[in-house]
């Protein structure tokens, strides 16, 4: 049994705010947390929920209130952990005096990559992330895409085995999303562990083993996409053509689209329904499995967070 | 270490591709050519007026360079958000901090460098003949460049743990004091209440004391300097610089970036 390749403990972050700094709020509760080698774990949540948070205290730019973490088995603290590690900040923005070959050029410095790999290992990053015939240009030229493509190609500059990435395809085109979408599934073919914070949810049910649902600073739901949304009662969708008379009462909840019907029905009463429609003369297109989407989960959730909040202030707690 | 000369050439990188920098430059150039043209009216001071004024133009600039890319040094970099990607790397925090100063100090080097170059060619036209005593510019000119140090040190240290206005006030503030820190040792005393006296003699051995890497007078004359002046302001200016150094990595290393 392996060590998770990033484990959080307790992990609490509370920032001063109001009248002199008085008051606190918790951006993140206690946090416990587990990214297993090898797979890829999307972080989801609403805008403010922490997501940035608990990737910022990961990565020491900010430090906990409480609680630690570790990556790779070793404590956050310990310098060399970051060798291992390849990170992108969330709207990265760098030296705009460089260039991205040369940012690269100083990254791969940092990282103390021999000079003889250097010069092909950053072509070839600029390649994967689409930026090969712009590598000489400026960064202040940059649009936000290509940025968050220099972020992207940092990121993995130096082979990491845990790779961290905050919001990778916000500012991207489709074809940057899939680019990205391809690298992230690469870095999965490699072996190597990727963890990112996304709000696109169909990007994190097609990529994740796993995702963590957070709300309101708390983690409120871990597992597989497709174990997540199991909990949701299962429907099936018909789709059916049906001219001239319509006499059943089962069309009054169908929607419809000129001859053309769709009707949502539990998974107990299908074929009841099937036995119905053919009785009335309809001609039966499909019949597909409704399948409850990430999306739902995370609604109803928020959903859940809001009336909870809501209620402490009427108590006034 | 070798981490911390990567961030160190980086920041000496940015400096050269500042367009501010080649106008104070310009602007410093242009000063000692103004000096020539003073020196030439002024007939038989001319060395004395082309060194005064050369200094002062190197020393200014210097200064302006040194409080306002130093306090930017580290700020900019906060507020951009540039620091985020470079400190996920494998880089201490001192790293970066030492680095970044290692990079401006350089920046400094070669600048002050080019303007002495320009101070030089102005005396040369003024007087074909340079003679031993001329040396005494190029100590001026080491001097100034140590000073600088000392103020990038200071500018590093507040911008680490307040805004940048108040960096650059608190900067030039402690500069301006620090040129009369003698004056401070030397006050009439028995004016003063016991605790006052106490107050001020530890504040005039705090403060950093800047007039002693004033030697312009000594350099118009092409009087020579003694030794011992020269171990004992480059023994200053780095022992101040570790202290004023470390405190600034203790800020910034427990700062939570935004
Ligand atoms: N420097 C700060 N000072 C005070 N509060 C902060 C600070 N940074 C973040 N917060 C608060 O912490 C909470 C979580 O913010 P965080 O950036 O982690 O959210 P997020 O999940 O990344 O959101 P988004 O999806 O918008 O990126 C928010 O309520 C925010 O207001
Ligand atoms: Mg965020």
């Amino acid at each position: 049994m392996t060590a998770p390749a990033i484990e959080t403990e307790n992990l609490t972050k509370e920032y001063p705010h109001g009248f002199l700094n008085l008051k606190k709020r918790n951006s993140l509760e206690g946090l416990n947390m587990q990214v297993e080698t090898g797979e890829i774990f999307g972080f989801i949540g609403p805008n403010g929920a922490g997501k940035t948070t608990t990737i910022k205290l990961l990565m020491r730019l900010i430090f906990p209130t409480a609680g630690t973490a570790r990556i790779l088995g070793k404590p956050i603290s310990d310098i060399d952990m970051h060798r291992d590690v390849g990170y992108l900040p969330e709207q990265p923005y760098f030296y705009d005096y460089l260039s991205a070959a040369e940012l690269l050029d100083y990254f791969a410095r940092i990282h103390d990559l021999p000079a003889t790999v250097r010069k092909e290992r950053i072509e070839k990053m600029l390649q994967k992330v689409g930026l090969e015939t712009a590598g000489k240009i400026q960064l202040r030229k940059y649009s936000k895409g290509m940025l968050q493509r220099a972020g992207m190609a940092q990121a993995i500059l130096h082979d990491p085995k845990v790779v961290i990435l905050d919001e990778p395809m916000s500012g991207l085109d489709p074809i940057g999303r899939r680019e990205v979408r391809d690298i992230i599934l690469g870095l999965k073919h490699e072996g190597k562990t990727v963890m990112f914070s996304t709000h696109i949810l169909s990007d994190a049910e097609m990529l994740c083993d796993r995702v963590g649902v957070i709300v309101g600073g708390k983690l409120r739901g871990v597992g597989a996409p497709e174990q997540l949304v199991g909990v949701k009662a299962k429907a099936t969708e018909i789709f059916f053509e049906l001219t001239g008379q319509s006499a059943a009462p089962l069309l009054a909840k169908a929607t419809r689209t000129g001859d053309r019907y769709r009707l949502q029905v539990p998974e107990a009463e299908l074929y009841d329904t099937i036995d119905q429609l053919r009785a009335a003369g309809a001609k039966i297109l499909s019949a597909a499995q409704v399948r409850a989407t990430l999306e739902e989960f995370f609604m109803d959730l928020v959903e859940a967070d809001r009336a909870q909040a809501a209620a402490v202030e009427v108590s006034g707690k | 270490m070798k981490r911390a000369g990567v961030v160190a050439l980086n920041t000496f990188r940015e400096a050269v591709r500042d367009r501010v920098l080649y106008n104070l430059l310009f602007f410093a150039l242009l000063m000692m050519a103004a000096s020539v043209i003073a020196g030439q009216i002024s007939i038989g001071i001319e060395q004395t007026v082309i060194v005064t004024l050369g200094l002062s133009a190197i020393s200014l600039m210097g200064l302006l360079i040194s409080i306002f890319i130093g306090v930017g040094l580290v700020s900019k970099e906060m507020d951009k958000r540039t620091l985020y990607a470079v400190l996920a790397k494998p880089l201490r925090r001192w790293e970066f901090l030492l680095g970044k100063f290692g990079g401006l100090v350089l920046t400094l080097a070669v600048n002050v460098a080019a303007m002495a170059v320009g101070l030089f060619l102005a005396l040369i036209y003024v007087k074909p003949e340079l003679e031993r005593g001329d040396a005494t510019v190029l100590i001026a000119v080491y001097f100034i460049w140590l000073k600088l140090a000392l103020v990038v040190a200071l500018a590093l240290l507040f911008s680490c743990f307040t805004t940048p206005l108040l960096a650059i006030l608190f900067t030039a503030g402690i500069y301006i004091v620090g040129l009369y820190v003698q004056e401070l040792r030397n006050m009439p005393m028995q004016m003063m209440s016991g605790g006052m006296t106490l107050f001020t003699k530890w504040l005039s051995f705090l403060l950093p004391n800047f007039e002693n890497f004033n030697i312009m007078a000594m350099a118009a004359h092409s009087r020579q300097v003694p030794g011992t002046l020269i171990a004992q302001n480059t023994l200053y200016a780095a022992i101040y610089c570790a202290i004023v150094l470390t405190a600034a990595v203790v800020v910034f290393s427990r700062r939570n970036l935004k």
